[in-house]
C-alpha cells in the first residue's frame, strides 16, 4: 500500500516551508513532525482541548482539526514560536502569562497564548467577564483558570502601554459596533470545533 | 545581604522557555525515532485465542509486531507489585503484553513498530485478535456479589482486606447517647493531565569505540519517578543499573497517574529499542489515556457514629468498599489513605475502619491528586453535618467540638499511615482554622443572605469541609549543589517536576542559603545522570523532601566553602559570612573572596583552562608543603550532597467553604463563592502555592459537579474522550478566595508542609454540603449533575430522600463558631462539659499499631 503524497507550501511565522505529506496529515502533526515546530501541542486530537491552537490568517484554529493540505490554501500560519517580536521581545501575552502565573506545566499554554494574542488584538479593552469568556474554549488542567483570566486582562494592559494608550477605547469595541450593549459574550473569537 | 527569596512570590524561572514554545515535552523529542502503537483489547473480559498479523504485513513502513509470545525472562513475568502490603490477599498485576487473558478494555495485546505513528496505527488496525469473550465485573455491587470473578483462580474479587481499630468503636457507638448511620457513595474520576503518558528510548550497543563491554539504554519518560522507572526497566531488561539512564523531560501534568511505573508501554518501548537497535517512541493518545492509564475515587462507604449531646464523637465505625480496577500494581495506598485521613482534624473517640479493595473489569485505580483523601473527607464531613442536623446545632460548632487543639500537638491518632509510619500530626491550629473560614466566608452573615435570596425566589446554600493531609512522606530525597568556577550554582534533585515550579522554589531555597542572586541558580530535576538516588513526585512531597535536601546540601557546600575561604583569607572560618556571592570577614566586605574563586581553589589543578582557573594550579601561590593539595577528608570541587529522610509525614490542613445557588427549575448548580483557608507551614513561594490551591480546587469542583467515568455493564467506558468526559473550562470554575495560615512543621529544616494536593481534597464534601443546604435534603453521593439533583428532588418529594432540618443561625460572630471549644492555651473551665484533653482518670485509648 503506497499512500499518495502531496507537495505543499506553508508560510509559518513568516517563513516559507515546503513539505511532502499524505492528504490525511494533520496540520498539528505537520507543524510538529515535518517542520519541527514542537511548540504547538496536541492534547486530545479531537478538537476539544485547544492546546494545538494556531493562528491561520490571524484566526485561531485547532490544528488537529485541519489537514496540512488545507492549511496550504491559506496565506499565513502563526504558532507560539512566532508570537514574539522579530528582535525576540516576548509578545504581551507571553509576558502576561509569566507575570500572572497563568501556567504551571505549560502544555496547554501555547494554545492559550495564540488564542489570547488574537483575542486582545481584536478586543483591546476586555473586562473580566469578557476575558473569561474569551478563553472558555481551551482546557487547562493545572491552573484553575483564574490566573489565565488575569493574564488576558494583563495582556490587554501591556498592549495598551506599548501602544501609548492613544486612541484605545476602554469599552468593548465589538459590543459598541454591534450595538449589542446587553450581550456580555459578543467579543470572544470562536475557534473551530469544541464542545457546545 | 541579598533580599530573602524564601517566602517571596517570585516569578517562575521555568516560564520564559514554556511561553516561547521552547518546552521539551516527551513527544517533542526523538524526531528520528520510529513510532510504537498498541493493539488494545476491545473487551473487558476475554481469553485470547489467536493473534493474526498477516494483514498488517503489507503496510508500508511497518517494522515489527510483537505479542506476549515474543517476550522472555523477566519481560514475560507480570509487572511488579510496587507497594506490597500485608493486607493484600491476592495481588494481580498485568503483563507487559496480555498473556492469554485480558481483564479490561484497553489492555495492551500487541505492539506495533513502524516508521511513523500513522503507519503504526494502520498496521495495528489490521491485526486480527480472536477473543473468547467472557462476562465483565463492573461496579462495586457486582464485585461484592462475586457471581463471577475478575481473575482466574480467585474465589471472590477481594484483592485486600484491612481492619484498623483504636479502642472498641462498635461498643462506643452502641453505648453513645446519640448515633447515626450514613451510606455514602463516590464515583470514579481521573487526573487526566493534558499531556498523556509517553516513552522514548534509544539503545547504544556495546562497541569497542566507546570502550564499553555493555550497551547503554537511555529512556525518556513522562513519569513522576525517574529512578523508579530506571530500576524497573533495568530489572525487566536484565541490565545493570549503570547501563540505564532515565531522563524526565518537561511533563505536561501528572496528578498522580504518572507515578505508576513501569507501565506496560514503559518496558515495551525500551525493550523494542534494544531489540531493533532503533530509537522507538510511543506517545499516548487521548483515548488510550482514558482506557489504558489509571482512574481513581470510586468508593462505597458506610459510617456509624456515636456522639454526645454537644456533638462530640465517642465512636466512629467505618466500612469502605474500594474499587481498585482490574489490577493492583500500586497496592492499596488509596484505601489506606482514605481510612486514615478520613479522621481529618478530629478526635473520633474510638475508631474502627475496615476496607475491602475489590477487583473489577475496569481500568486500574491508583492515586489521583488527593489519593483517597477526598473520599475520606467526604465521609467525615458528611458525618459532621449529619451530627449537627441531628442535634440542631450549627455545623461549625459541631466541628469545633471535635477538633484537636494546638496544645494536644503532636497528636497520635493511633493508626499506621500510608508510609508505614505512625499517624502522628506534627502541628496545626484547627480551632483557628475554623475561625478563619467562618470569617472568610462570613458564616454568621449567611442566614441573612439566605433570607434575602429566598425573598427573591432563589435557592442558596453554604457548606464547609475540613481536611488534614499527610504530606512529604519519605523514605527520602537527595540534593546536590555545586558552585561552578563561573560562579553559577547548579542544583539537582532526583524527583521530577510536572508544573509545580520546583525549578523556581528549589532555587529560592539555595539562593538564600548561599546568598547568591536567584538568576545564578539553575535546577535540574528527574535526571538519573545528575542524581541517582530518589523516590519520586507524589503525596505533596517535593518542597518538603527535595526542598529540605537541597537546603542541607547547600549547607554542606557552605561548610566546605568556609574552610577554603578561611585558608585563602587567612581568617578563622567562624569569622566569615556569605554575602552577595562572596565570602567575607563578617562586616568587612573588603576582606572577601568571590564564591567563584572559592570554586576555583576547591579543585587543585595541574592544568589551567582559563585565566580564573590558573589560580588553582601548582605554581600559582603559596603552598603548605606539609599538606597534600586536597586535604585529608576533603574532596575536590565546591559541591555538597545531602539527603532529607523525614521521620514521618508532616500534616497540612485546611478548610473550604462554598456558597452555591441551585436553579429551582433546571437544577443547575452555580458556585457563587469558594473560600479556602490553607495551612502548609512556611510558604516558600506564595504565588506558586496559591496556583496549586486554585488548580486543586478546579479539579475538586470538576470531580464534584462534572467528571465521572461512565462504564456500561460490559465494561465499556462510554465517555472516553474529552468531548464526553466533562473536564471543566474557565466557564465552570469559580475564582477562589484564599487565606493562609503558616504553622511550621517541626519535622524538616524549612518548616514546610506539602501544598500540591490540598486544593482538591475537601471540594466534593464542601459542595455536597452546600447543595444539601440549598435544597433541604440529604446529599450522600457525588458527583452530582443537574439531572441527578432533579431526580433527588423528585425522590425527596415522594419521601424517598430524608430532609435536613432548617439550619440554626450561628449564635454569634465568627469566633463564636468555636466558642464551645476550650481556648487553645487555657485549661477547660471548671464544670465545663466534657473535657477534651486526655483525662488521666480514663485509660488511654490503645493504638491500632500495637498487638491487641
Amino acid at each position: 500500500m503506497t499512500e499518495e503524497q502531496h507537495d505543499i507550501r506553508l508560510r509559518v511565522n513568516g517563513i516559507p516551508h515546503t513539505a511532502r505529506v499524505p492528504a490525511r496529515r494533520l496540520l498539528s502533526d505537520c507543524l510538529r513532525h515535518d517542520l519541527g515546530l514542537t511548540g504547538t501541542h496536541v492534547g486530545c486530537e479531537h478538537g476539544v482541548c485547544g492546546a494545538c491552537t494556531v493562528l491561520v490568517d490571524g484566526r485561531p484554529v485547532r490544528s488537529c482539526l485541519m489537514l496540512a493540505v488545507s492549511a496550504a490554501q491559506h496565506d499565513d500560519i502563526t504558532t507560539v514560536e512566532g508570537l514574539a517580536a522579530p528582535d525576540g521581545t516576548p509578545h504581551p501575552a507571553q509576558q502576561a502569562f509569566g507575570e500572572c502565573h497563568a501556567l504551571q506545566c505549560g502544555f496547554c499554554t501555547p494554545g492559550f497564548l495564540t488564542l489570547v494574542a488574537a483575542y486582545v488584538r481584536d478586543n483591546p479593552a476586555p473586562d473580566e467577564e469578557d476575558a473569561r469568556e474569551a478563553v472558555t474554549g481551551n482546557l487547562c488542567r493545572c491552573t484553575g483558570y483564574q490566573n489565565i483570566v488575569n493574564a488576558v486582562l494583563r495582556t490587554a494592559e501591556i498592549t495598551r502601554e506599548q501602544d501609548g494608550g492613544a486612541g484605545v477605547p476602554h469599552a468593548r469595541p465589538s459590543a459598541e459596533h454591534d450595538g449589542a450593549a446587553g450581550d456580555a459574550t459578543a467579543a470572544a473569537p470562536r475557534t473551530e470545533g469544541g464542545r457546545p | 545581604m541579598s533580599t530573602r527569596m524564601f517566602g517571596a512570590p517570585v516569578q517562575r524561572s521555568e516560564d520564559a522557555r514554556l511561553v516561547a514554545g521552547r518546552g521539551a515535552f516527551l513527544d517533542d523529542l526523538g524526531a528520528a525515532a520510529c513510532a510504537a502503537a498498541f493493539v488494545r483489547s476491545p473487551h473487558a473480559r476475554a481469553r485470547i485465542r489467536d493473534i493474526d498479523a498477516a494483514d498488517a504485513v503489507g503496510v508500508e513502513g511497518l517494522i515489527a509486531v510483537y505479542t506476549y509470545e515474543d517476550l522472555s525472562g523477566p519481560m514475560a513475568e507480570p509487572l511488579p507489585l510496587l507497594i506490597p502490603h500485608p493486607s493484600i490477599l491476592d495481588s494481580r498485576t498485568p503483563y507487559a503484553l496480555a498473556r492469554e487473558y485480558v481483564h479490561h478494555v484497553g489492555e495492551a495485546v500487541a505492539m506495533v513498530i513502524a516508521e511513523d505513528r500513522y503507519a503504526a496505527e494502520d498496521a495495528a488496525a489490521r491485526i486480527r485478535v480472536d477473543y473468547e469473550v467472557g462476562e465483565a465485573v463492573v461496579g462495586i455491587d457486582a464485585a461484592v456479589a462475586a457471581e463471577r470473578t475478575v481473575h482466574e483462580g480467585m474465589a471472590d474479587n477481594v484483592a485486600a482486606h484491612l481492619v484498623q481499630e483504636v479502642g472498641d468503636a462498635r461498643a462506643a457507638v452502641d453505648a453513645a447517647p446519640n448515633s447515626l448511620e450514613l451510606d455514602l457513595d463516590v464515583e470514579r474520576s481521573a487526573g487526566t493531565p493534558l499531556e498523556g503518558r509517553g516513552v522514548y528510548a534509544r539503545w547504544e550497543p556495546a562497541s569497542s569505540s566507546t570502550g564499553s563491554d555493555d550497551g547503554r539504554l537511555r529512556v525518556y519518560s513522562s513519569t513522576q519517578t525517574a529512578t523508579g522507572v530506571r530500576a524497573a526497566v533495568a530489572a525487566k531488561l536484565e541490565l545493570a543499573l549503570g547501563q540505564v539512564e532515565v531522563v524526565v523531560p518537561d511533563v505536561g501534568g501528572g496528578f498522580g497517574v504518572k507515578i505508576v511505573h513501569p507501565w506496560p508501554e514503559e518496558v515495551m518501548v525500551p525493550w523494542a529499542a534494544r531489540r531493533l537497535g532503533r530509537e522507538v517512541k510511543w506517545t499516548e493518545d487521548r483515548r488510550e489515556h482514558f482506557v489504558a492509564a489509571a482512574h481513581e475515587r470510586a468508593q462505597r462507604q458506610r459510617v456509624r457514629v456515636g456522639f454526645d449531646d454537644s456533638g462530640r464523637m465517642l465512636g466512629l465505625d467505618v466500612d469502605l468498599l474500594h474499587d481498585n480496577g482490574a489490577y493492583l500494581p500500586y497496592g492499596v495506598i488509596v484505601p489506606i489513605v482514605t481510612s486514615t485521613q478520613l479522621l481529618g482534624p478530629y478526635k473520633p473517640g474510638a475508631y474502627r475502619v475496615e476496607f475491602r479493595s475489590l477487583y473489577t473489569s475496569t481500568v486500574i485505580v491508583t492515586p489521583y491528586r488527593g489519593a483517597g483523601r477526598p473520599q475520606g473527607v467526604f465521609a467525615m464531613e458528611r458525618t459532621m453535618d449529619a451530627i449537627a442536623d441531628h442535634l440542631g446545632l450549627d455545623r461549625l460548632q459541631v466541628r469545633a467540638a471535635n477538633v484537636i487543639r494546638p496544645d494536644e500537638m503532636p497528636y497520635d491518632q493511633g493508626l499506621l499511615f500510608q508510609d508505614g509510619r505512625p499517624l502522628i500530626y506534627d502541628s496545626g491550629d484547627y480551632p483557628r482554622m475554623l475561625e478563619m473560614i467562618a470569617e472568610l466566608v462570613d458564616w454568621p452573615g449567611f442566614a441573612e443572605y439566605r433570607d434575602r435570596a429566598h425573598r427573591e425566589g432563589r435557592r442558596v446554600g453554604i457548606g464547609v469541609a475540613c481536611y488534614v493531609e499527610g504530606t512529604g512522606p519519605g523514605p527520602y530525597e537527595g540534593g546536590h549543589v555545586q558552585v561552578e568556577t563561573s560562579g553559577k550554582v547548579r542544583v539537582a534533585t532526583g524527583l521530577t517536576s510536572q508544573g509545580q515550579g520546583h525549578g523556581t522554589v528549589l532555587a529560592q531555597i539555595v539562593a538564600d542559603e548561599l546568598d547568591v542572586p536567584l538568576s545564578d541558580v539553575e535546577v535540574t530535576t528527574g535526571d538519573t545522570r545528575r542524581m541517582g538516588y530518589s523516590v519520586g513526585t507524589f503525596a505533596s512531597r517535593g518542597a518538603v523532601t527535595s526542598g529540605s535536601a537541597v537546603a542541607l546540601a547547600a549547607r554542606r557546600l557552605k561548610d566546605k566553602a568556609l574552610r577554603i575561604a578561611a585558608d585563602a583569607l587567612e581568617a578563622d572560618a567562624g569569622d566569615l559570612e556569605f554575602a552577595d556571592g562572596r565570602i567575607q570577614v563578617t562586616g568587612s566586605p573588603v576582606h572577601s573572596i568571590d564564591l567563584s574563586t572559592v570554586a576555583v581553589l576547591s579543585n587543585p589543578l595541574r592544568y589551567a583552562f582559563d585565566s580564573a582557573s590558573a589560580a588553582a594550579t601548582q605554581f600559582s601561590g603559596s603552598a603548605d608543603y606539609d599538606r597534600p593539595p586536597v586535604a585529608e577528608g576533603e574532596a575536590p570541587g565546591l559541591e555538597g550532597t545531602d539527603y532529607h529522610s523525614p521521620l514521618r509525614c508532616t500534616f497540612a490542613n485546611g478548610a473550604h467553604a462554598a456558597i452555591v445557588e441551585t436553579d429551582p427549575d433546571t437544577a443547575e448548580i452555580r458556585i457563587l463563592r469558594y473560600c479556602v483557608v490553607h495551612d502548609c507551614g512556611n510558604l516558600i513561594n506564595p504565588r506558586i502555592v496559591e496556583g496549586q490551591v486554585q488548580g486543586g480546587v478546579a479539579q475538586g469542583v470538576a470531580g464534584a459537579l462534572y467528571e465521572r467515568m461512565a462504564y456500561d455493564s460490559d465494561g465499556q467506558l462510554l465517555n472516553a474522550s474529552l468531548m464526553d468526559f466533562l473536564m471543566p473550562y474557565a466557564s465552570e470554575i469559580p475564582s477562589v478566595e484564599i487565606a493562609h495560615m503558616q504553622t511550621p512543621s517541626p519535622l524538616n529544616p524549612l518548616g514546610v508542609k506539602g501544598a500540591g494536593e490540598a486544593g482538591v481534597i475537601p471540594a466534593s464534601a464542601a459542595l455536597a454540603a452546600a447543595v444539601e443546604d440549598a435544597e433541604g435534603f440529604r446529599v450522600d453521593r457525588m458527583p452530582i449533575s443537574p439531572s441527578e439533583l432533579f431526580e433527588l428532588r423528585r425522590r425527596h418529594a415522594a419521601g424517598g430522600v430524608p430532609s435536613v432540618p432548617a439550619r440554626p443561625s450561628p449564635a454569634s460572630a465568627p469566633s463564636g463558631a468555636a466558642a464551645d471549644a476550650p481556648a487553645p492555651s487555657s485549661p477547660p473551665p471548671a464544670g465545663a462539659a466534657p473535657p477534651e484533653g486526655p483525662d488521666p482518670s480514663e485509660p488511654p485509648v490503645p493504638s491500632a499499631r500495637e498487638p491487641r
